[in-house]
């Protein structure tokens, strides 16, 4: 059986189409396919780029002018001498798993991905597969997610609940994917929608893409004033306990992740409210999806992979466990987060990337 | 359950005193009295014994949940807490009629405490079914005895005065000490101020808040009492009723374990309380024994022999200096002069000079005066110096400005980072548990580093973040949870005492040690060696 991915210095390679996959250390003359647009995942330096189709315009909004090409999810096509396609993942917009198939063997890298349909409608699609490699971020049975709706509604009556005491609302949220997940839910009847700097940059590429979210204004200066009271606030977790934020006036702050299922977490955050919406699969996710694949060799990478991989070994799959540069146990790197792959240098400093542009 | 978990849920997420006040008033306006009964026992300090073990959690759950041993202990490693593992853990899929907190408490806790372990897991599953997800974690505290709300005894006190619409200091007073949980008791705490309701209660302790500025500041010395601050237990003696009981101020009744002290107490008028400080004495010498000699008698009456043998060798007194009550009148509104004098009397009437004792007043007549004095504090045995107007009432809890304590500076050294471990509950999953060590060698950086402490408290969040991160990327070793840490990172340590111990590798233990600060300035061969630290164990021994 052919090796169609090994584990190399610069990341996931495809030997025999000459490509990577989400390199972590990409440099001329690499070609590297992209899951997805957050930085633990998506790396300048590569000659090439190809990603889902709508997600280009995402992953040139963030490592700038490089050459960017879209596939269709479902297209698929040659590199070298595999076939590949792209299918959606459902974890951000334009984020997909790679299928990789030659003669006959077919392997899929899933990126991160999540079970539940959110506002970009790319629900993900398990792929039938001999060989998965999956996300593990949240894998641990700790780890269930109530339906998005139902947080939606926590959300709202938490705002509504602010405004008629005059106080601001700001949710703390990843400025890719996370924040438009919350923007998507939110009841713009309760009061006026603001983002912060960091947010607003992807929301025209979300609108370009066909997400419908509700009408919202860019947080600064001069209008500070409509949004204090009455008003709720999306910013990235960067922004927390900034001179930024403290211009709201009194404000009731929440964040919005899936670490904030367990106390601990969620009382380090310091926020008043913790809201249990993640864009990963939570731990039946993960195991409904591999058991989807039909998959009897499974790679576990980012996140807690030797958990889930003991599990699935115990339940007589093959399994293996693969280092990427941004385990949070290693602590030498991953300071450049954008998602939420990582609980210990998530909290606080790790996002200076996305919180930095404070106006 | 729901009431009191809500009531939880508002207390755990607020940081601010009046949030959480609201959150009690709102609690005990509208829960049953039953529940409210419990609630009320609970937040005034109550203290539930376990029902059930660590042990037999886990089994009940691997029972429910099918999940293997070592599942549930990864995830118990990322939460850090059992009680919410298990929440998390759990289906969903309560159903069947809620369960009220008397009722857990009466029909589930208590008699689970005699059962079997099959039997224990067994009711433990059926009350699951009937408890939703969110009650779960508080249910959990509570049968595991490990029920911890982030609010103080005075909050909660303060609530309850508010909802009975009586004096807070009345309430302090009628939740002291033992009742029962029940509504009748209950119902007592929000009774009419009554003319005796005492018993033997004792009234709440006024404290001392610490001097934080310069002693200069409290201006004439004319106005005020100094006395030597003491390292003993403080307590109260109440003589009611024909009986005297001894009470700390954690509210432990301690009259069996000083029944040479009630022996010679007995002989106090009826209605009358005394608030003092008891204190290992050592014989034929006119200064106290250290703290942890103290600690032998405590804790050690289960086996009355032995205790005999230290009655002996560790004999206590009472060394008074308050009364709080005379022939049955409440004396805490008079001035401590007044109340100084009535109690120098009734001790001289005891005619016991070897075991009850006044805090001698120390006389003073200039703050340079007494800053000296203060410097003998540590050959004397004493943490300081105590300042008292001589007008000053006998308040509740820490009212500032009448009383303040005075302490000498705690002994310090500078010991290097060599391990640490993750902490519990809001710290599960970041590294805030640290162990120290110290030199073997003569000098700073010679021979190797030996264990001296563990430490937990004294950094900012900040602070622990950028340790946090220090250890992760120094990390040399692991064993399971705990970290071996490249021995580069210098501490400046805190405490109040040294002993010898066989804990740790140095021979010596820290008596309450924490962190003063981050030494960034120095390195790790700049730190002390064991024998620098027992330089300041003799200097703590040598007090005459």
């Amino acid at each position: 059986m052919a090796e169609l991915l090994v584990n190399t210095e610069k990341g996931l390679y495809c030997p025999l189409g000459d490509f990577y996959i989400d390199p972590w250390r990409p440099g001329a003359g690499d070609k590297a396919i992209i899951t997805h647009a957050h930085s633990d995942h998506a790396r300048y330096g590569a000659d090439e780029y190809l990603c889902a189709t709508s997600g280009v315009d995402v992953v040139l909004a963030r490592l700038g002018k490089v050459r960017a090409s879209g596939a269709a999810f479902g297209d698929e096509f040659s590199v070298g001498d595999v076939r590949v396609s792209l299918h959606p993942a459902g974890h951000v917009l334009g984020s997909a798993m790679v299928r990789i198939e030659h003669k006959g063997e077919v392997w899929v890298v899933s990126g991160d991905y999540k079970t539940e349909r959110d506002c970009t409608g790319e629900l993900m699609q398990p792929i039938r597969c001999h060989t998965f490699i999956t996300e593990s971020t949240f894998g641990l049975p700790i780890y269930r997610w109530q339906p998005r709706h139902v947080i939606g509604q926590q959300i709202n009556a938490w705002w509504a609940s602010n405004a008629s005491e005059g106080v601001t609302s700001i949710v703390y949220a990843y400025a890719l994917g996370k924040a438009q997940s919350v923007l998507s839910l939110l009841d713009a009847s309760i009061g006026p929608v603001f983002v912060h700097g960091a947010v607003e940059k992807f929301l025209p590429i979300y609108a370009a893409a066909g997400v419908k979210l509700p009408a919202c204004e860019r947080a600064d200066k001069m209008n500070v004033k409509a949004a204090m009271g009455r008003g709720i606030v999306i910013a990235p977790p960067g922004a927390d306990n900034s001179a930024w934020a403290r211009k709201f006036g009194q404000r009731s702050e929440a964040f919005a992740s899936g670490w904030m299922r367990v106390r601990g977490p969620r009382r380090r955050r310091g926020v008043d409210r913790g809201f249990v919406l993640s864009d990963h699969a939570d731990w039946p996710g993960l195991l409904e999806t591999i058991k989807a694949t039909g998959a009897s060799r499974v790679g576990v990478t980012h996140g807690y992979t030797s958990v889930l991989a003991r599990w699935l070994t115990e339940q007589g799959l093959e399994t293996w466990t693969l280092a990427t540069r941004f385990e949070g146990e290693s602590g030498s790197d991953g300071n450049d987060q954008s998602g939420e792959g990582q609980l210990n240098t998530e909290p606080s400093s790790s996002h200076a990337a996305d919180g930095g542009e404070d106006d | 359950m729901q009431r009191f978990t809500h009531m939880y849920e508002s207390l755990d997420a607020s940081t601010s005193t009046n949030d959480k006040v609201h959150a009690l008033v709102a609690y005990f306006s509208s829960a049953p009295q039953p529940d409210a009964a419990w609630a009320a026992w609970i937040l005034t300090g109550g203290r539930i014994k376990r029902a059930i073990s660590h042990t037999d959690l886990r089994l009940a759950l691997h029972e429910a949940t099918n999940l293997p041993a070592w599942l549930i202990d990864e995830s118990y490693e990322a939460v850090g807490d059992l009680s919410e593992t298990i929440s998390l853990l759990l289906p969903d899929d309560a159903a069947g009629e809620p369960i009220g907190l008397a009722e857990a408490m009466e029909t589930i806790i208590a008699p689970m405490r005699t059962m079997s372990s099959e039997r224990k897991r067994e009711v433990l599953r059926t009350a699951w079914k009937r408890l939703p997800s969110e009650q779960r974690f508080v249910f959990h505290k509570l049968i595991s005895g490990s029920f911890r709300v982030g609010v103080s005894r005075t909050l909660a006190v303060r609530a309850l005065a508010q909802v009975a619409k009586i004096d807070q200091a009345e309430m302090a007073h009628r939740v002291m000490g033992t009742w029962e949980p029940t509504p009748a008791a209950y119902a007592q705490l929000f009774a009419p101020q009554h003319a005796d309701q005492r018993g033997a209660k004792p009234y709440p302790f006024y404290l001392a808040s610490p001097l934080e500025h310069a002693i200069e500041s409290l201006g004439d010395v004319s106005v005020w009492q100094a006395e030597w601050k003491w390292d003993g237990i403080r307590a109260q003696v109440i003589r009611r009723y024909g009986r005297t009981t001894i009470w700390s101020r954690g509210e432990d009744m301690l009259s069996d374990r000083f029944t040479d002290l009630t022996n010679v107490l007995d002989a106090l008028p009826d209605g009358c309380v005394l608030d003092g400080e008891i204190l290992a004495w050592e014989p034929g010498n006119d200064r106290p024994l250290p703290f942890g000699d103290l600690q032998l008698r405590i804790g050690k009456t289960s086996q009355p022999k032995h205790n005999e043998l230290l009655f002996v060798d560790t004999p206590v007194r009472f060394v008074a200096y308050d009364i709080l009550e005379l022939a049955g009148v409440d004396m805490r509104s008079r001035s401590l002069q007044t109340r100084r004098d009535e109690l120098a009397r009734i001790i001289s009437n005891l005619n016991a000079a070897a075991t009850i004792v006044l805090s001698p007043v120390i006389a003073f007549e200039s703050w340079q005066q007494l800053s000296t004095l203060r410097e003998s504090s540590r050959a004397r045995g004493v943490e300081g110096i105590m300042l008292k107007r001589l007008d000053s009432q006998y308040g509740t809890g820490r009212q500032r400005g009448d009383w303040w304590k005075w302490k000498i500076d705690p002994f310090t050294i500078d010991a290097v980072l060599i391990a640490a471990q993750p902490g519990s509950g809001r710290r599960a999953s970041v590294y805030t548990d640290y162990t120290f060590a110290v030199w073997t060698g003569d000098k700073p950086g010679t021979g190797e580093l030996v264990t001296i402490a563990k430490a937990y408290s004294g950094l900012t969040d900040a602070e622990i973040d950028r340790v946090d991160a220090f250890i992760r990327s120094n990390t040399t070793s692991r064993h399971g949870p705990v970290r071996g840490v490249r021995p580069t990172m210098v501490f400046e340590l805190a405490f109040e005492g040294l002993q010898d111990s066989s804990r740790h590798k140095s021979g010596v233990a820290l008596r309450f040690p924490r962190i003063n600060r981050i030494r960034d300035d120095k390195t790790a061969d700049q730190a002390d060696t064991v024998a620098s630290v027992r330089v300041l164990m003799r200097l703590q021994a040598d007090r005459s």
